[in-house]
């Protein structure tokens, strides 16, 4: 399974350092060693609060193995700049698809579920899943 | 008819006036957003402008087309995949004609309008850019000049609005009385509009 192509998982954030941190704990909770290939791009290139193109294109190409990649976002403009990438056509690698999912428990379930082996389709379902989860 | 020469400077005057009025776009965004909107597109269309004199795009869609990919690229808030989008689908409307009519502009503005709205889930009324963006698109069957009037009108028609979109709405009723950042840069945009077209 190790020569498998896996999903890969963008996490597009405000900040720099929230996508860092989900991005390290996904990683942690899909088990050590997991050779899910997770990228974050967070904030502006200037280190501000923002979203950048440039840091999701390239977060993007750094994941593509050609199994497809599933961007998770926080709000507002993470979520507008990644739907206008994938409407331009060739700003992001095919196979790209923005998930609807919770942030941080959405990162959890895709690169749990990518660490599997599984396609983007099921990586996309459990991230959306995990809307489900009620915590009260 | 309308050239690219029209269309670039269309873009040069959008860029003066956001840098000659980004202060008072950022103290719109203040109460309501997050203080941001002024200096996000003054970055934004001072790359569109540097961009379209290197490259010179010689049809009215591919100018429009290149600034919006620009504003994507550069912006860093929502205002950027907004704008952006609405560039770029209009010059994509737009097609690869080396001149276009004012009627056609007003079309492909229309396509561009849409896109915005399907992008960002707003509709006339939620106190966004899309208050200025439709009432001009109605109004440039009359002439540039009628636009820039429904623009100005349609953002001053913001503040009483409550916000339904983006970070104001977290606000709820405080939203009201604050006329809308988005929708003041958006009356700015259909001015250099007029501005490019002498009116």
């Amino acid at each position: 399974m190790s020569d498998k192509k896996l999903v890969g998982i963008v996490l597009v954030s405000h900040s720099a350092e929230v996508a860092a941190s989900v991005a390290e704990l996904a990683k942690g909770l899909a088990g050590g060693g997991t050779q899910v290939p997770v990228a974050a791009a967070g904030g502006t290139e200037g280190g501000g609060f923002g979203t950048s193109a440039e840091l999701i294109a390239g977060a993007a190409a750094a994941v593509d193995q050609g199994a497809g990649i599933a961007v998770l976002t926080d709000l507002g403009s993470a979520v507008l700049t990644v739907k206008a990438l994938l409407a331009e056509g060739d700003e992001l690698p095919e196979g790209t698809r923005l998930v609807d999912a919770p942030f941080v428990e959405g990162a959890v379930a895709a690169v749990v579920t990518a660490a599997t082996g599984a396609d983007l389709a099921a990586v996309e379902a459990a991230a959306a899943e995990a809307y489900d989860y009620r915590k009260v | 008819m309308l050239d690219a020469d029209f269309f670039r400077r269309w873009m040069a005057a959008t860029a003066a006036s956001v840098d000659r009025e980004a202060e008072r776009l950022t103290a719109l965004d203040s109460p309501i957003g997050d203080a941001d909107h002024g200096s996000n597109l003054q970055r934004g269309f001072t790359e569109v402008a540097t961009t379209l004199e290197k490259e010179a795009p010689d049809t009215p869609g591919a100018v429009l087309t290149l600034a919006g990919r620009r504003l994507i690229s550069t912006v860093g808030g929502a205002s950027g995949p907004l704008y952006g989008t609405l560039l770029r689908r209009t010059g994509k409307a737009l097609g690869d004609a080396g001149e276009v009519s004012a009627e056609q502009l007003a079309e492909a503005l229309r396509a561009g309008v849409e896109a915005v709205m399907t992008l960002g889930g707003a509709a006339p009324g939620d106190k966004t850019m899309i208050d200025t963006l439709v009432p001009a698109v109605d109004a440039l069957g009359t002439g540039f000049a009628a636009a820039r009037t429904a623009a100005e009108q349609g953002a001053l028609a913001t503040t009483p609005l409550q916000a339904r979109k983006g970070r104001a709405s977290y606000l709820g009723e405080r939203s009201i009385g604050h006329q809308d950042p988005g929708a003041t840069s958006a009356a700015l945009l259909i001015a250099a509009l007029a501005e490019a077209a002498g009116e």
